[in-house]
C-alpha cells in the first residue's frame, strides 16, 4: 500500500510540473510582460519608463528562460522562468504584483473559506443523501414524482438567483441575517448561516437527483432481493443494505472533493462578503494580478491532486473487493 | 440594400442549425437510428420542451442574420459614389421589431407597462426646476395622457394579441391533424386519436405546449405596441428585449462549446483508447494536468489574455459589434478547449472496450489500416456517448455562462446576455424601492430554456444510454387487437 501511494504521489508531482509549465507558458510567452505591465499601469499612464520601473520592481525584466548575460548556473536560475516557477514547486508563492506577500494572505484567509465550505460540505451530504432516501422509499409513487420534478427544476435555476433571492429574502425583507460580512466569535453562526443554507438548496437539485439513480440502481440488485426474501422490513433494507452499498460511489466523489474546500467558493465568497481565498481570488482576477491567479492555480492543482490519491485510498478502505495494483 | 455582416458566431449557429437538418435526414434513413429517436420522440415532456426549444432556437436564428443598413446619399453627392453604410450592425429581429416598443430605448428605469418613469428627474419648465417623474417617450403615448386610466388600453390590447395567438394555434392544429390524417386514415379518426393521445407522437402535449407559447407570446406582442412589457433597465433598454437578444448568446455558448470540445476529445479519446501503451499514456498525463487545474481559474487566466489580444489590436475590428461578436467566439473556443479532458475520458474507456470486439479484430486481420478502423469501426459506435455529452453539456453552459458574466470573465459587457443581466439587476435589487423586473425577467427566460434543456436531455439520455433499462409500458396501437390474446 506504501509503494502504492507512493507511486501516486510520483505521479502527482509529474502532474505539477506540468501543470507550472503549462502556466507559465500560458501567462509568459503567450502574454508578454509588457502586457502585463501596461494592464496593470493602465490608461493614459503607460510610457516606456513606467513599463520597465514595472517590470524591474517585481523582477520581470530578466529573460525568459536563458539569461546569456549571466555566468556559470546563473545563467539558468537568473531567468523569469527560474524564479518565478521554481518557488511554487514547494509552495513559495513569492509577492504579489500589488506587493503584498501571497502566503501570508493564503494562511489568513484560510479560516473563512473553510468555516464557509466545510459546514456546507457535510450538511450538504447529510441533506441531499436523506432526502434521495426519502424519494427512494417512496419510489414509484407520486411523492416520488414530484421530488424528481422539484430536483430537475431545482437544478435548472442558476446559483446566482439563490443567492439574490435567499439575500432579498432573509437579510432585506425578513432582517433575520445580516445581509454581508463576517467576523469570528459567536458571531460566525449569523453571518454564515444564510450562505450555508443558500449553499444547501443550490447543491439538493443535482445531488438529490444523482444519489437516486446510484440508490435505484443498487436497489435492483440480487442481495436486496434476498434480503427482501428473508423477511426483512423495507426500512431494514434500505437503510442497512442498499445505503451502504450505495455510498461508496458517493465516497469517491466526496473525498476527492474535501481538499478543494481550502479554496473556497468563488461566487459565494464574493457575494456575502467573506474574506476568504475565494474572494482572493476574485479580486486577483478584476485586477489583473497574474502571480495572485498563478498561485491560486497552483494551489488547486496540488490539493485536486490530493484529493484523488485520498479518494483512491479511501474506496480501498472502503471496499475490501478492491485491492491496489 | 443592406450590406450583410458575416459574424463569425451567425455562420457557426447556422452552420450547426444545417448540420442538425442532415443529422435528421440521415437518422430518416437508417433504421436503427429512426427507432432510437422514436424513444424520444414518443416522450411528452421531451416533446413539449422540444417545441420550446424550437421557438428560442428559431428566435436565436432570426437574431443571427446581421446587416448594415444604407445610410441616404448625401445631397450633393455625384452619382456613381459608392452607398455609406451605418456603423451600427443591426440583425433580422431587430429590423423586424423596429416599430414596437421593445427596440426604443427609454431615459431611465420604468417599471412594467408604466407611462412614467420609475425615478424623479429635473425638469427644467417655465417656473423653474422641477423634479418629476418624466413621461416615457415611446410607451403609452396614444393614450390621451401619460395619467389616463390605460387598465381598459392594456386589456384590449392584451386580449387582441392573444386572440392572435390563437388563431395561430388552431391554424396549427389544422396542419397536425392533416398530417395526422393519412396515418390514422381520415380526418375524423385523427382527431378522435389526437384528443384521445393515441398517437405515436405526442401530438396533443405538442399542440397544448404550442398553444400556451403562442397566447403568451401573442399578448407580450399585444402589449408590446404601446408599453414596455417587462420595464426598462438603468439605461432605459426594454428589459424584454434585452432577454430575447440574450438567448442567442446563450444558445450560442450551449452549443458552440460543444463543437470546439468535439475534435480535440475525439481525436484524442479514440487514439488513446485504440493504441493503448505510450500514446495511452501521453493522453492520459495531458488531460490529467488539464482536469487538475481549477476550471474557472483556467478559463479566467485564458480569457484575460484574449481580453490582452483584442485590447492590443483594436484595427482588427470594424465595427463595435464584431468585436463583442469576437470575443464571444473565442470564449467559446476557450471553454471547450479547457474542457474536453472528461468526454475525451468517457471515449478512451469506451474505446478499449469497442477494440477488443470481434469485428475491430476481423477488421485488423484483414488488414483495414489503423485510421479507417477508427474512422469507419469505432467512431459510429462511440457517437451515442458524444450526442448524450453534447445534450447534457447545454444546459450547464448556459448556466455557467451567467457565471462567468458575473466574474466579470464572461461575454463582451456591450452584449445582451443573462449573466450580464443578473449582474447589473443585482445593483438594482438593492435600490430603494426596489426594481425587481430585470432579475424577474431573466429568471424567467433562463428557467424556460435551462428547464427546457434539461427535460430534453434527459429523453436523449434514457434513449442513448445502453446502461438505462428503459420500460415503458405502451398501450396498444389504436384499433388494432392483438393477435393470440384470445
Amino acid at each position: 500500500m506504501i509503494a502504492y501511494i507512493f507511486r501516486r504521489l510520483c505521479y502527482g508531482v509529474l502532474i505539477l510540473i506540468g501543470v507550472n509549465l503549462f502556466t507559465f507558458l500560458l501567462f509568459f510567452a503567450v502574454n508578454t510582460p509588457d502586457d502585463m505591465a501596461r494592464i496593470n499601469i493602465g490608461g493614459q499612464r503607460v510610457t516606456a519608463d513606467a513599463i520597465a520601473r514595472w517590470k524591474a520592481e517585481r523582477g520581470y525584466d530578466k529573460p525568459l528562460f536563458v539569461n546569456t548575460e549571466a555566468s556559470g548556473s546563473d545563467k539558468w536560475t537568473d531567468t523569469i522562468f527560474y524564479q518565478r516557477s521554481v518557488p511554487l514547486l514547494a509552495m513559495n508563492f513569492g509577492t504579489a504584483d500589488s506587493g503584498h506577500d501571497i502566503n501570508r494572505e493564503i494562511r489568513n484567509r484560510m479560516g473563512p473559506s473553510l468555516a464557509l465550505a466545510l459546514p456546507t460540505f457535510v450538511l450538504g451530504i447529510l441533506v441531499s443523501v436523506s432526502f434521495s432516501l426519502m424519494l427512494v422509499f417512496f419510489r414509484a409513487t407520486r411523492l416520488d414524482f414530484w421530488g424528481v420534478v422539484l430536483c430537475v427544476v431545482l437544478l435548472s435555476i442558476s446559483s446566482l438567483f439563490y443567492i439574490i433571492a435567499g439575500q432579498w429574502l432573509f437579510a432585506k425583507t425578513l432582517n433575520l441575517v445580516p445581509y454581508s460580512g463576517f467576523s469570528w466569535g459567536l458571531d460566525v453562526v449569523k453571518f454564515l448561516a444564510l450562505p450555508v443554507v443558500v449553499a444547501l438548496i443550490a447543491r439538493l437539485g443535482p445531488e438529490a437527483r444523482f444519489y437516486r439513480t446510484l440508490f435505484l440502481e443498487e436497489i435492483n440488485k440480487d442481495y436486496v432481493r434476498t434480503a427482501r426474501a428473508k423477511g426483512l422490513s423495507e426500512r431494514v433494507v434500505l437503510f442497512r443494505h442498499v445505503l451502504r452499498n450505495a455510498m461508496l460511489p458517493i465516497l469517491t466523489s466526496t473525498v476527492s472533493a474535501i481538499p478543494l474546500l481550502f479554496m473556497g467558493s468563488l461566487i459565494a465568497e464574493s457575494f456575502f462578503g467573506i474574506p476568504g481565498l475565494g474572494s482572493y481570488t476574485i479580486d486577483a482576477i478584476n485586477s489583473q494580478d497574474f502571480s495572485i491567479v498563478r498561485a491560486m492555480v497552483f494551489l488547486g492543482s496540488v490539493l485536486y491532486i490530493v484529493g484523488l490519491i485520498l479518494a483512491d485510498v479511501s474506496y480501498t478502505l472502503a471496499d475490501p473487493r478492491i485491492r491496489f495494483e | 440594400m443592406p450590406k450583410f455582416v458575416f459574424l463569425w458566431t451567425d455562420i457557426a449557429l447556422w452552420l450547426m442549425a444545417l448540420a442538425t437538418v442532415v443529422y435528421a435526414c440521415y437518422v430518416r434513413r437508417s433504421p436503427n437510428l429512426r427507432q432510437t429517436w422514436s424513444r424520444v420522440t414518443r416522450d411528452a415532456p421531451a416533446m413539449c420542451a422540444g417545441v420550446v426549444l424550437l421557438v428560442f432556437v428559431l428566435i436565436g436564428l432570426t437574431d443571427s442574420i446581421h446587416y448594415r443598413s444604407a445610410l441616404p446619399a448625401a445631397l450633393d453627392a455625384p452619382a456613381g459614389t459608392p452607398t455609406a453604410y451605418s456603423p451600427i450592425v443591426k440583425s433580422a429581429l431587430e429590423g423586424w421589431l423596429s416599430d414596437t416598443t421593445l427596440t426604443k430605448p427609454e431615459r431611465r428605469f420604468s417599471a412594467p407597462l408604466a407611462t412614467r418613469q420609475f425615478v424623479k428627474e429635473s425638469v427644467l419648465t417655465d417656473t423653474g426646476v422641477v423634479r418629476e417623474y418624466r413621461p416615457l417617450i415611446h410607451a403609452g403615448t396614444h393614450l390621451s395622457s401619460p395619467d389616463a386610466p390605460r387598465m381598459g388600453d392594456i386589456t384590449v390590447r392584451a386580449l387582441s394579441g392573444m386572440a392572435v395567438g390563437a388563431g395561430a394555434s388552431l391554424v396549427l392544429l389544422v396542419i397536425l391533424i392533416g398530417l395526422h390524417a393519412r396515418r390514422a386514415g381520415g380526418w375524423g379518426s385523427a382527431c378522435h386519436r389526437i384528443v384521445h393521445n393515441d398517437t405515436d407522437l405526442p401530438v396533443r402535449a405538442i399542440w397544448l405546449t404550442a398553444f400556451i407559447m403562442l397566447l403568451v407570446v401573442g399578448a407580450v406582442g399585444g402589449l408590446s405596441t404601446g408599453y414596455h412589457v417587462l420595464g426598462t433597465d438603468q439605461t432605459g433598454n426594454d428589459v424584454l428585449w434585452r432577454a430575447v437578444r440574450s438567448i442567442r448568446t446563450a444558445l450560442i455558448i450551449g452549443s458552440l462549446t460543444t463543437l470546439a470540445m468535439l475534435p480535440p476529445a475525439l481525436i484524442l479519446g479514440i487514439s488513446a483508447g485504440y493504441f493503448k501503451g505510450r500514446i495511452d499514456d501521453a493522453i492520459q498525463y495531458v488531460y490529467t494536468t488539464l482536469t487538475s487545474i481549477p476550471g474557472v481559474l483556467l478559463v479566467a487566466a485564458c480569457v484575460l489574455l484574449m481580453q490582452a489580444f483584442i485590447d492590443n489590436n483594436p484595427g482588427l475590428f470594424p465595427t463595435s459589434a464584431q468585436r463583442a461578436d469576437l470575443r464571444l467566439f473565442l470564449l467559446c473556443m476557450i471553454l471547450g478547449l479547457t474542457g474536453w479532458a472528461g468526454l475525451c475520458r468517457m471515449l478512451r474507456a469506451e474505446t478499449l472496450k469497442l477494440r477488443e470486439l470481434e469485428y475491430v479484430q476481423a477488421a485488423r486481420a484483414f488488414g483495414v489500416s489503423n485510421a479507417s478502423i477508427m474512422w469507419r469501426h469505432i467512431l459510429p459506435n462511440v457517437m451515442h456517448i458524444v450526442l448524450i455529452t453534447v445534450v447534457l453539456e447545454f444546459s450547464a453552459l448556459v448556466l455557467y455562462e451567467a457565471v462567468l458574466s458575473y466574474l466579470g470573465i464572461g461575454v463582451d459587457p456591450t452584449m445582451a446576455s443573462f449573466g450580464s443581466m443578473i449582474d447589473a439587476s443585482r445593483v438594482d435589487m438593492s435600490r430603494d424601492p426596489m426594481v425587481w423586473w430585470s432579475l424577474l425577467t431573466a429568471f424567467v427566460f433562463m428557467l424556460a430554456l435551462v428547464l427546457a434543456a434539461n427535460l430534453f436531455a434527459d429523453a436523449v439520455r434514457a434513449a442513448f444510454d445502453p446502461r438505462s433499462t428503459f420500460f415503458r409500458v405502451r398501450r396498444r396501437p389504436y384499433g388494432v387487437t392483438v393477435k393470440g390474446a384470445a
